[in-house]
């Protein structure tokens, strides 16, 4: 075949695209194909694809959708946290004459990796995931508005996601950074696959994120149980709404920066270019209008777990619902003021500048009010300190730190000096692992029983706590102080020799988490072996007060045989209080979606489409376009959407549950 | 799901209601054709000597026609939806000013106190 | 709380919700409008961030060409009018689908995607033109972000087209039930929205330009 031929087949895409000649790349893909191959071959041989496409991937059971989004975020968390692994050894010996073991242009893709992961394909669809599981249910509701749109938009999540796993073996992924600054991102200073993979796998995700976002909210306002008005929702629905208004006011602005300059890297147009009169600065600008609220889309629903989990293990009503409401609505609002203080240094002026940063510093007033409201929530409550209260109290007093360190960074000409520092990145891994993961793994180990029937394994939970929590200390502790002295971030080498004792210390403080991680699958895992010893039989293993632990552990695909009339704020706790028994007869059938395989088939498309565009197979990208455009308007002539569960069948499952439950 | 009433928009309580919408869509297209006729006629004439005046005119009436279009032809009131369009609109609108207003104003800054140009004239941004 | 715990057990409390029929609390129909709306809100961002865009570098000329140079405002009145009588016929179709008149709301559909379709027609042809005249999206930033705001106002009016036709199939297979009714409701918005967008590209992008 000649040139030509080849080149519109596979466009850039040729051998060298593979890396073999890079051996951590080649025993890498060696590990992960092996670990693909068994765990098809498993698949295959207990017969589960079957099982697993009907039962889980068309499925549109807001429960198991939520399940699938958090399998997808551990997954990637394990692939994030491999990267931030090595970037912490390359640190701690990288040091004189020591060049370390990563070549700087791999060392770039890794830090670039780590932070698109960590943001886009972990704490997204963790939070999404448990939104998706807990929020129907505590809105007793029997789905989401839209089951189709539920399914597609995780399938597009994983596809992304897919797409930037494949970049580790077919050419590379981006060295610009997390997000991808213009011009160094257009394609005169990277004009390889990287950046394009990063697009396209955002892109593709970004859609799914804009579409699950809007679903969520028009749940919570068209679907809640009757009599539960918007003072009555529960604060974690309320911070889930808050957070999805949010995203979707704040995902057309990313979505816009990728497609310009996606226009910029395929049609050659001049938005963020040196040369024509490109703006490079407004990329910046754009994508932080997405940024930072971005920050509160994922903290706010931990903030609602944490009301949750404080109220449910103090054994009291949460204090100040209202002012929570209010701050929640507050902090919405404000953190669409404040996207310029991640770049005070770009000489905006005394005005801009002042104007952002003191936007700033007010938005940690309503978060300190929220810290409040936890404490006096604490305060003279029947505490149990079990699991899910550890990860709170340990929230607590790491949030607040990285809280305090963030009002300092707003402070403009603290920032000149600190802008760009590590003593940034450790402020932001700060609020993020204090603020947001622990917020996960809380709910995460509070509301398993909900979903699968048995509590995780207490002891390996404890280790997965103080893995966690101590590691986070360690490891970013010596990284602020070498911030403060002056250390920048994205370093691939240092020449002074007096700061390798710190990074030394981080390194140690990474393998202490990753203890904590393996401890949280260790807990999964003997959770599952002792499940029976862990069996939850009532429903409501924890002592709950939201309508969530009223329906069985798991809870059977119509959550609620009849809808829940809701009277109080905490409104299972009210049932229990005032003698609630459960109905026995006159079940009546249900009216439930069917499953579909559209979502995946979109989603297997965007991906094809991604894939042809990185790698310029013109082809595959216009065929996989048409197929997406057929596909979905295709799906519209399908109008066999429903179904309904006789009524026999539900008498069936609730009478096989009605021994497990407890009325009072 | 086909076999029960479907609530669409407002259009569809009783006649009163009904007959008050179709009053408001004919309103809504006098105003449409006048408000999209005026700025052009005012341009293509020059009517006006002062471009500053001429632009401040058609921007206004950009404005009232975007609520005209909203509230005639997307029927947007305060009792829809149980007000939540309203509500969901008026936010956008915040974020649609602070999106195109603090961006033009970020980007005006830093243009003003990054770039050394005495102006950015055409002939210079090569 | 206190009150609500010391009120006699097993007083008549409703603690479940016996009526299947209702909508706002069934699956997805009564939603489909609010979300919708929730969408086009949405959408509208991805507007404000376009125009944002075309507003930083509007000036941006690179030494190309001008506004005043290369917009030819009668076909820009000729768009605009196509739209704005689309958006109108739109608006006739819909009492007839409210009332279930099959023939007229097909006809006033047809009439909208018509419209719809010669608008795209002329844009294409004004693009064209530019592009030909050495005036492409690569020469300056100003018409980087001048024909990707347009054109993705282009871009929405022919999935718009698309849905148009795939409604005309849809109300011949099936009529006017409440399905094809909502997603008759849903594609007005689209519409009517679409216009909405247009009322900002006519006044800031081509009338503006041509008088600063």
């Amino acid at each position: 075949m000649t040139e030509t031929t080849l080149k519109t087949i596979f466009g850039r895409l040729g051998w060298e695209s593979f890396p073999i000649h890079e051996p951590i790349l080649f025993g890498t893909f060696v590990v992960v194909a092996l670990l693909g191959l068994a765990i098809v071959g498993a698949v295959t041989w207990f017969r589960l694809w079957g099982y697993l496409w009907k039962e889980w991937f068309t499925s549109v059971d807001h429960k198991k959708i939520g399940i699938m989004y958090v399998i997808l975020g551990i997954i990637m968390l394990l692939r994030g946290f491999a990267d931030a692994l090595m970037m912490r050894a390359q640190q701690a010996i990288a040091f004189g004459a020591n060049e370390g073991y990563l070549p700087a242009h791999h060392y770039d893709q890794i830090f670039t990796a780590h932070g698109t992961i960590m943001i886009f394909f972990v704490a997204i669809p963790l939070v999404v995931g448990l939104i998706n599981f807990v929020m129907p249910l505590q809105i007793g509701a029997r789905d989401v508005a839209f089951p189709f749109l539920n399914n597609l938009s995780f399938w597009l999540t994983a596809a992304g996601a897919v797409l930037t796993m494949t970049s580790l073996f077919i050419g590379e992924f981006a060295r610009t950074g997390w997000l991808s600054y213009a011009p160094l991102a257009g394609l005169a200073y990277s004009p390889d696959t990287g950046v394009d993979y990063y697009l396209w796998s955002l892109q593709i995700a970004g859609v799914g994120t804009t579409l699950s976002a809007i679903n969520m909210v028009a749940t919570i306002i068209k679907m809640r149980a009757p009599g539960m008005t918007m003072m009555k929702l529960p604060v974690f629905c309320w911070t889930a709404l808050c957070s999805n208004v949010l995203a979707i006011a704040i995902f057309p602005a990313l979505t816009v920066a990728f497609f310009l300059l996606m226009l910029d890297r395929y049609v050659g147009t001049n938005f963020f270019t040196n040369e024509l009169g490109g703006a490079p600065m407004m990329y910046w600008n754009m994508v932080w209008i997405w940024g930072h609220p971005e920050v509160y889309v994922l903290v706010l629903p931990a903030f609602g777990i944490y009301s949750e989990i404080t109220s449910t293990f103090a054994g009291k009503r949460l204090f100040g619902y209202t002012s929570m409401v209010y701050a929640t609505v507050v902090i919405t609002i404000l953190s669409y003021l404040v996207w310029l203080h991640h770049f005070f240094t770009m000489g905006a002026g005394p005005a801009v500048n002042s104007f952002f940063g003191i936007a700033t510093m007010v938005i940690s007033i309503p978060t300190g009010a929220k810290v409040f409201n936890w404490l006096f929530t604490m305060y003279r409550g029947d505490i149990r300190f079990e699991l899910p209260m550890m990860w709170v109290v340990a929230f607590m007093l790491t949030f607040v730190v990285g809280g305090m360190t963030g009002v300092l960074l707003a402070i403009p000409p603290a920032d000149f000096v600190l802008h760009n520092s590590l003593f940034l990145v450790a402020h932001f891994h700060n609020t993020i692992i204090g603020g947001v993961v622990f917020g996960l793994f809380a709910a995460m180990v509070y509301w398993f029983p909900k979903a699968f029937g048995f509590k995780l394994d207490p002891f390996w939970g404890k280790v997965a706590f103080w893995g966690w929590v101590v590691g986070y200390w360690v490891a970013w502790t010596p990284i602020y102080v070498v911030g403060l002295m002056g250390t920048t971030r994205r370093v691939h080498h240092f020449d002074d020799p007096s700061i390798q004792p710190y990074f030394v210390v981080a390194a140690i403080g990474a393998l202490i988490i990753l203890v904590g991680i393996l401890g949280f699958v260790m807990s999964i895992v003997m959770g599952f072996v002792k499940r029976e010893e862990l069996r939850d039989t009532t429903g409501d293993p924890w002592d709950g007060r939201t309508l969530e632990w009223s329906t069985s552990s798991p809870p059977p695909a119509y959550n609620f045989a009849f809808l829940p009339v809701v009277h109080d704020l905490d409104a299972w706790y009210d049932m229990k209080a005032r003698g609630y028994q459960r109905p026995a007869g006159e079940f009546r059938p249900i009216h439930m979606p069917r499953n579909t395989g559209t979502g995946v088939i979109l989603a297997g498309l965007s991906l094809a489409l991604g894939f042809g565009m990185v790698w310029y197979m013109w082809w595959l990208a216009a065929l996989s376009f048409i197929g997406l455009l057929a596909v979905a308007v295709g799906h519209t002539f399908n109008f066999k959407r429903d179904t309904f569960i006789p009524a026999a069948e539900v008498a069936a499952t609730e009478n096989a549950r009605q021994p497990l439950a407890v009325g009072a | 799901m086909s076999t029960r009433p479907v609530h669409l928009a407002p259009e569809d309580h009783g006649t009163a209601r009904e007959h008050g919408s179709r009053r408001r869509y004919r309103i809504g297209v006098a105003l449409a054709i006048l408000l999209t006729v005026i700025p052009f006629w005012l341009v293509m004439s020059g009517a006006l000597p002062n471009a500053a005046v001429t632009a401040a005119i058609i921007f206004a009436l950009a404005l009232v026609q975007i609520v005209v279009h909203v509230v005639s032809f997307l029927h947007l009131d305060t009792q829809s939806e149980g007000g939540w369009t309203l509500l969901a609109f008026l936010f956008t609108a915040v974020i649609v000013v602070l999106t195109i207003g603090g961006s033009v104003w970020v980007m005006y800054h830093l243009n003003t106190n990054m770039m050394p140009m005495p102006d950015s004239a055409p002939s210079t941004m090569r | 709380m206190t009150h609500r715990t010391t009120a006699a057990p097993g007083a008549a409390i409703t603690w479940h919700h016996l009526d299947a029929d209702d909508h706002d609390h069934d699956h997805g129909g009564g939603a489909t409008v609010l979300g919708f709306w929730i969408y086009l809100m949405s959408d509208a961002l991805i507007f404000a961030s376009l125009f944002a865009m075309f507003g930083v570098v509007s000036t941006s000329y690179a030494g190309g060409p001008v506004p005043r140079q290369i917009f030819d405002l009668p076909l820009v009145a000729l768009n605009t009018a196509l739209l704005l009588a689309s958006s109108i016929t739109f608006g006739q179709a819909m009492p007839h689908m409210e009332a279930g008149r099959i023939g007229p709301t097909r006809l006033w559909l047809a009439v909208t995607g018509v419209l719809g379709a010669a608008f795209v027609g002329v844009e294409l042809y004004e693009f064209s033109h530019l592009i030909a005249e050495g005036a492409g999206p690569q020469r300056s930033a100003f018409l980087s972000a001048f024909f990707t705001l347009v054109g993705t106002h282009g871009a929405h009016v022919t999935v718009g087209l698309i849905w148009v036709v795939t409604m005309l199939v849809q109300i011949g297979q099936h009529g006017l039930t409440g399905e094809i009714r909502r997603r008759v409701v849903c594609l007005s918005m689209f519409w009517h929205f679409l216009d909405i967008i247009w009322i900002g590209v006519f006044n800031f992008v081509y009338l503006y330009g041509v008088i600063r």
